[in-house]
């Protein structure tokens, strides 16, 4: 156990922890957001994979990072789509409209991985990008500010949501269709149009999670590579009531466990790591339990919205 | 948040219309089904394979062959125990998607009563199954509770269950009851020791896998419908899921009635992996869920979230999961595919619910 609480292991947790949140940050904002409209989107782990695949084809064929980013956003937005129309135009129920997105993303991805790749390939993904005067403050510097681009922009993300959601008319009609799509309607919000905004913006966004694994976090894509944490992005908006900053907060629990995890794993400390594995989920548990305020739960979430009715 | 059930058919309508819609809303679900296949030949036909011999290689394998048939029984089983948990739950009015954990920890819980208890002959079985279905009870009833005494979103709750079970698994299959001839033999692979030859569930058909599991799922499925049909607990449950507000002015409790729904659909995903362990694998080893509890979700929509509806169901998607390794082997297609098809057969369903819904209302207001 002393092993564990050595200076350099810290540090490495610190810089492993801040990685691993990236994905969480990425699919759980854009999640948070398309919650927030009154839209449960529970196929972003199939957007994810399908994102992570795009990212890594088009980056591996074209050689060029950022095109395979873009293919990401885009299959990502796409699949968003796919599910704006079946939750809000079609009226579907939306727990299990999401689980059928997931099958077919998984699916996909699989075949496609197989078909198109024939194999696991590795490529060079996105460089760590060293800022300057930051990364040189001492002991922890170098592990918070020497990360690559991906790393970056999922970290301000958590900002400009915020700013999106309370600060701008787009945030306030995003919450009025959320809140009370009715109210929102006679006012003349198009409660439909800033639905599908919403859930094809959060659909980008689980693409682009995918993506800074494949790309700029393992560099590889494998079948079914997120391995449950787009289930767990759709916990955390629970976990961050809503909120971008309480976001943050549950995906970087949930990344430094993961990375304390691992560190365990490469000090071959004797704790079973599968208990520790299983921690965040009991937590969110808990946290769902104790933690969430349901009264912050967008009122009209997976209610669809139909003109005339109460 | 209670979120009424959308999909459980409406109490409107009346007589011949009502026939009529139950008629055509049986077609929905074959019509989601015709639906994916098209799109999988198209990507069939990108992919550069025959969709034609494709799917017939896919037929032959599911249905061809006293093999390929029985072989596709005993996949359909866990699907339609596991339906059937999906449908009870779906009818309460909760949606369980913890289908694939209380699967797991039935599983679990089955080999170590196989394994540890000393008794003789069926005994063993009998204590086996229930084991597995009591744990898969115990995995629905923790979201369930959640849910009626908290109002914790049961979709949450049950998602993280899968994840816990799973990890559970993973370390109980390492470590407390992996296999000691692994441990001998220096291979480690994550299983459990054999189970004794007491505890296996009959094989109905010599040299296939097919077992007397998937009898017991039938009289399962038997026994759900009259439950939900037949007896007053059945009756509330489905009157909560129909309308929780109106159940509550009925003097229901709906919360309990809620919960008990969760807790008997574990209770099934629970019996069905002590069945999958029984009957096919005669041990608990990695991975044995194979996404049965995913697939369940699709079994128990394509039936209708009916139980009876659920067998045939069943039997179609275990054909497909079975047949697309026959596919696989003939035009060289991964049968990924068949995920992602059932992907579509899921979203095509629970999408078209509210055109015929629509068209209900509309013939309703000609009327």
């Amino acid at each position: 156990m002393s092993e564990l609480f050595t200076l350099p292991v810290l540090l490495g947790i610190l810089y492993s922890g801040i990685r691993l949140a990236t994905p969480y940050l990425y699919a759980a904002i854009g999640e948070a957001l398309s919650q927030r409209a009154g839209v449960l989107n529970l196929g972003v782990e199939g957007i994810m994979l399908m994102g992570a695949y795009a990212a890594f084809f088009v980056a591996w064929r074209t050689e060029n990072l950022w095109l395979g980013l873009g293919a990401a956003a885009l299959v990502g937005a796409a699949m968003g789509l796919m599910m704006a129309y079946i939750s809000v135009t079609l009226r579907a129920v939306q727990g299990i409209s999401g689980i059928g997105l997931h099958l077919f993303g998984l699916g996909l991805s699989t075949l496609l991985f197989k078909t198109t790749m024939g194999g696991v390939q590795s490529i060079s993904g996105f460089k760590p990008i060293r800022i300057p005067i930051l990364a040189d403050i001492p002991l922890i510097g170098e592990q918070m500010f020497n990360h690559s681009i991906l790393v970056y922009l999922a970290f301000l993300l958590v900002p400009v949501a915020h700013w999106v959601l309370n600060g701008t008319t787009l945030g306030l009609k995003i919450r009025a269709v959320g809140q009370n799509p009715a109210a929102a309607d006679s006012l003349g919000v198009s409660v439909m149009k800033i639905r599908y905004l919403m859930v094809s913006v959060g659909g980008m966004f689980a693409g682009i999670a995918g993506a800074s694994l494949s790309i700029a976090l393992i560099n590889l894509f494998q079948e079914n590579m997120t391995n449950g944490q787009g289930f767990i992005a759709v916990a955390l908006v629970y976990f961050g009531g809503w909120k971008p900053w309480g976001v943050l907060g549950g995906a970087l629990l949930f990344s430094f466990v993961q990375a304390l995890q691992l560190w365990i794993q490469v000090k071959d400390i004797n704790i079973p790591s599968d208990i520790a594995v299983m921690m965040p989920y009991l937590l969110t548990i808990l946290a769902l339990t104790f933690a969430v305020r349901r009264s912050d739960q967008p009122a009209a979430l997976t209610k669809p919205f139909e003109r005339g009715e109460a | 948040m209670s979120e009424t059930t959308s999909t459980a058919p409406r109490t409107a309508a009346s007589g011949a219309s009502r026939a009529w819609q139950s008629w055509q809303g049986a077609l929905v679900p074959v019509g989601a089904v015709l639906l994916a296949l098209v799109i999988g030949a198209v990507v069939l036909v990108i992919l550069g394979a025959d969709p034609v011999r494709a799917y017939t290689a896919m037929a032959e394998g599911a249905f061809g062959s006293v093999s390929g048939f029985t072989q596709t029984l005993v996949v359909a089983t866990p699907l339609l125990l596991v339906g059937l948990g999906v449908t009870i739950a779906f009818r309460g009015g909760v949606i369980n998607i913890g289908g694939e954990g209380q699967l797991i920890v039935g599983a679990l819980a089955a080999t170590a009563a196989a394994l540890y208890l000393p008794l003789p002959g069926v005994l063993l079985l009998l204590a086996a199954l229930i084991a597995g279905t009591l744990a898969g009870a115990l995995w629905g009833a923790v979201p369930g509770a959640l849910k009626a005494q908290l109002g914790v979103n049961e979709i949450l709750s049950t998602i993280m269950m899968n994840q816990i079970a799973l990890q559970l698994a993973n370390f109980l299959l390492r470590g407390p009851m992996i296999d000691p001839k692994e441990i001998e033999a220096g291979t480690r692979i994550a299983q459990s020791a054999l189970l004794p030859a007491e505890s296996y569930l009959v094989r109905l058909v010599p040299r296939t896998l097919l077992h007397a599991g998937s009898i017991l799922a039938v009289i399962a499925a038997i026994g759900v419908f009259f439950l939900l049909w037949r007896t007053t607990i059945g009756y509330r449950i489905r009157a909560v899921g129909l309308n929780p507000d109106a159940a509550r002015y009925a003097g229901i409790p709906v919360k309990r009635y809620q919960m008990l729904a969760l807790i008997l659909g574990g209770a099934f995903a629970g019996l069905a992996g002590a069945v999958e362990v029984l009957g096919v694998q005669h041990r608990m080893v990695e991975g044995l869920s194979g996404g049965y509890g995913f697939s369940g979700i699709v079994a128990a929509l394509f039936g209708k979230l009916h139980p009876l509806g659920a067998i045939p169901a069943s039997v179609l998607f275990g054909g497909l999961l079975v047949g697309g390794d026959k596919m696989q082997r003939t035009v060289q297609v991964p049968d990924a595919l068949i995920v992602a098809l059932l992907g579509l057969v899921v979203l095509f369903v629970v999408g078209s619910d509210y055109i015929m819904r629509k068209r209900a209302a509309r013939a309703q207001t000609h009327e």
